[in-house]
Formats: structure tokens, sequence, C-alpha cells
């Protein structure tokens, strides 16, 4: 019963995430929302994009947290013994979505995304939110080292699948 | 054949095989799918086991005019003109339906379509497959509901049916099976029997048994039961369940705490 009250304690936590880290988000939601013409906006992606993905690597055993996610691969930014495991592209409620597993002695050390949905200022708040708290369960998940997933959600059907599919590549 | 020796060991190989309107992922021995054939097919008990469900998947499937679920529900095929392991599925089909009054039934629709347990069923046994080819350690996963055979603890994230791509909860468990069934698989597919309506109350429940064939087939009748399920779960040796209410309450069994990872 505990891990059920933490895991309701969990959802207020991420609602107070959005609050609070909806202002803080630098990277390429911001810029598609703020950019009037397709270039500006593109231009701002890949700066934020190269300037986030370094600073992980600068780090290389940090864990990923809430908002500072790395945007695109970092598979030509390995640390020694770190291995890039990318998940299928899934549909979800939101978009499409791909993520990339860094794995090291066989623990996920890093999860970036490859593709996510930032159409629309919709998209862009629930991406905001939704997308940490992916990564964080999926690093939580990882940190339980689980064996496979059960069940599906009609919205994340997708996103679950991608999981299993990158626990499926692991060999 | 090199012999069960070659199965055990800790390297390890997982398969994504898409069968059945779903994926099915194999963790298995590392060597599960040799030798491999000329043109570098899958061999061995992991071929074994994905020819196996190509063939449930031919013989069981309800979508298929020509599978045997659909001539013999149709009453173009007899029952003893059909693959005997309809039979089977048929009497272990009654006996779950007996069990779990009437909430788990082959004629979910109107026509018959026995996949509540086919699929449950088809995992099982081709977890079994590895079993008997010499693997101490390997687990099936059909689309969410998974077979797990080995001694050592297996961990399953359980989706959280109302916050996409998010984990519930972990179970764990050894040598065990463990299915889910919710609104959420694939849109509202289950209905309750009794009132032709998919169930209200909850979001999803996940059964925890040994067996998978049963434990998938007693996570769709729990599911169709709504908060009935609960107490009904109780009353079943070796079972136990925990769900997801559609606001977003749970409840589970009380020897369900034994599987909390």
């Amino acid at each position: 019963m505990r891990r059920v009250i933490l895991a309701v304690t969990g959802t207020i936590a991420g609602l107070v995430a959005l609050l609070s880290f909806k202002s803080h988000v630098p990277s390429i939601p911001v810029a598609a929302t703020t950019g009037g013409s397709g270039s500006s906006s593109s231009s701002s992606s890949s700066s934020s994009s190269s300037s986030s993905s370094s600073s992980s690597s600068s780090g290389g055993q940090t864990t990923t947290v809430p908002g500072e996610f790395p945007q695109g691969s970092l598979a030509g930014k390995l640390s020694p013994g770190e291995t890039a495991v990318d998940g299928k592209a899934a549909n979800t409620a939101y978009g499409p979505v791909q993520i990339q597993l860094i794995e090291q002695n066989s623990k996920i050390v890093k999860v970036a995304v490859l593709v996510q949905p930032a159409n629309t200022l919709h998209d862009i708040q629930i991406g905001a939110f939704a997308f940490p708290k992916l990564i964080s369960e999926t690093l939580t998940a990882q940190d339980a080292k689980i064996d496979a997933v059960s069940g599906a959600s009609y919205t994340s059907a997708g996103y679950i699948q991608s999981l299993q599919s990158a626990l499926d590549k692991r060999a | 054949m090199t012999g069960g020796g070659a199965l055990l060991g800790s390297d390890r190989c997982r398969h994504a095989e898409h069968v059945m309107g779903t994926v099915v992922s194999f963790d298995v021995p590392a060597r599960a799918g040799e030798p491999r054939g000329p043109a570098g097919q899958i061999g061995g008990p992991l071929g074994q086991a994905v020819r196996w469900l190509h063939w449930v998947d031919a013989t069981f499937s309800p979508y298929r005019d020509d599978s045997d679920v659909s001539r013999f529900g149709r009453g173009a095929l007899p029952l003893a003109d059909c693959a005997p392991e309809l039979a089977e599925v048929l009497e272990a089909c009654a006996a779950i339906s007996a069990r779990s009054g009437g909430y788990f039934t082959t004629t979910p629709g109107g026509t018959f379509d026995p996949s509540g347990y086919v699929k449950g069923w088809a995992i099982e046994r081709a977890a079994a497959i590895f079993t008997a080819a010499g693997s101490a350690e390997h687990s099936v996963n059909g689309g969410g509901d998974v077979q797990f055979v080995g001694s050592r603890l297996w961990r399953v994230g359980i989706a959280d049916p109302l916050r996409p791509g998010r984990l519930a909860l972990v179970v764990a468990g050894r040598d065990f099976a463990v299915a889910t069934s919710g609104v959420a698989e694939r849109g509202a597919h289950i209905i309750d029997p009794y009132t032709g309506q998919p169930p209200a109350g909850l979001a999803s429940i996940t059964v925890v048994g040994a067996t998978l064939a049963e434990t998938d087939a007693f996570a769709t009748a729990a599911f169709a039961m709504g908060a009935a399920a609960r107490d009904w779960v109780e009353s079943l040796d070796g079972y136990e369940a925990f769900a997801i209410t559609a606001a977003g309450a749970t409840w589970q069994t009380s020897g369900f705490g034994a599987y909390l990872g």
C-alpha cells in the first residue's frame, strides 16, 4: 500500500513541477512557440540542442532531471563504456515519440529524446510537462531494473512499446 | 542439436516477434535461436516458439475467415475436424467461465471468439518450449501479459492506465505470470456480458498467478466484473490482484503485498 501512496504523491509532485518548470524550459518547445518563422525556430532548436547535449556529456554520470533532458542523439558523444540504444518511434496522444537510452554496465545512465511532438502551443505545454515525467519514470524503472512491462494505455501504448522495444534491444 | 547445456549460462538474447495482432517479446538464453537456418532464419527453441505462435494465430484468429476458430464459429467446420487444440481450449474456457460466474465468455461480442484465453495460453506454451529445451530462465511477454520462468526475482513494471507512459508500480516474483486488463489495451474491447457495455469502474486490473493461461483469462474476467473483482480474486487460491479505478483510486487483494517490488 505504501507504494500506492507514493505513486499518488508523485502525481501531485508532477503537477507542481508543471507549474514551476514551464518557465524555465529553454529548449525546443519555447523556441517553437516564439519563433514566428520556421527558420528562426529551427536555428534556435539546433543551438539549444547542442548546448544541452554538451552539458549532459560533460557530466557523464549525472542523472537526467526534469527539464534538462538532452535533445537529439548522444550516439556521437558517448563516454568509454557507454552504448546508445534507440527505441522505436512510437505514436502517442501527444504525437510521435522516440527515445534513446544510454547504458553503461547494463544500467541506464541517460535518456535522450530523439523525436518529440512540439507543433502547437497545446502540444508544447503538454510536452514540457509530460516528457520530463516520462523520462524520470524511465529512469526510475531502470533503476529498479525491470525485465518487462505489463499492461498498456491507449494514449501511451506507443511509449510503453518504445520502452519495451529498447528493453528488447538490450542483449 | 547442441543439447540443453547450450541454454544455460548468463548470456541473454531478446527477440520481438510481431504476431497475434501484438508484439511478443522473448528474453531467453543467448543461444536459444540456434542453430540458424541456411538463410539465417531463427532456429532452436526460439524458432520453434515463433512458429508455434504464428500457427496459433492462423488457427485461432477470429479475424481470419479461414481460421479453424472462424470456420467452427460459423458452423462450417465440426469440432472433430478442427485442430485438436481447439477442443482443449474450449474445455479450459468452459471451466474459467464457470469459475468466473460467466464473466469470462467465448462470445464476448456475440460471436465465437476464445481470444481471451488463447493469447495467454499460447504465451505460456511458448515459454514451456524453452523449459523443455533446457532453459532454466526466460520470459515471454505477449503484448503486456508475461510468463516468467526461473527462480530469480523477475521485476515487471505495470503501466499506469491513467497517466500516459508511466508506470504505476513494480511487481516482482519468481516463476510466475503477470497479466493486465484494461480499457487501455486496445480501446474498450472487454464487454460486461451481463450489460453488453464496457465495464465501469476499473481503469485496469493486474492479476498475478503461476501460469499465464488462467492468469490472463482471470484478468479479463476480473476487469469485466469491476469492483466485484476484489472479492472474486480474493476467493481464488494462488491468484492476487491490483486494480486502479477510473477515478484513480487503487485496491489490492490481501496477498498482493508479497509481489511488490
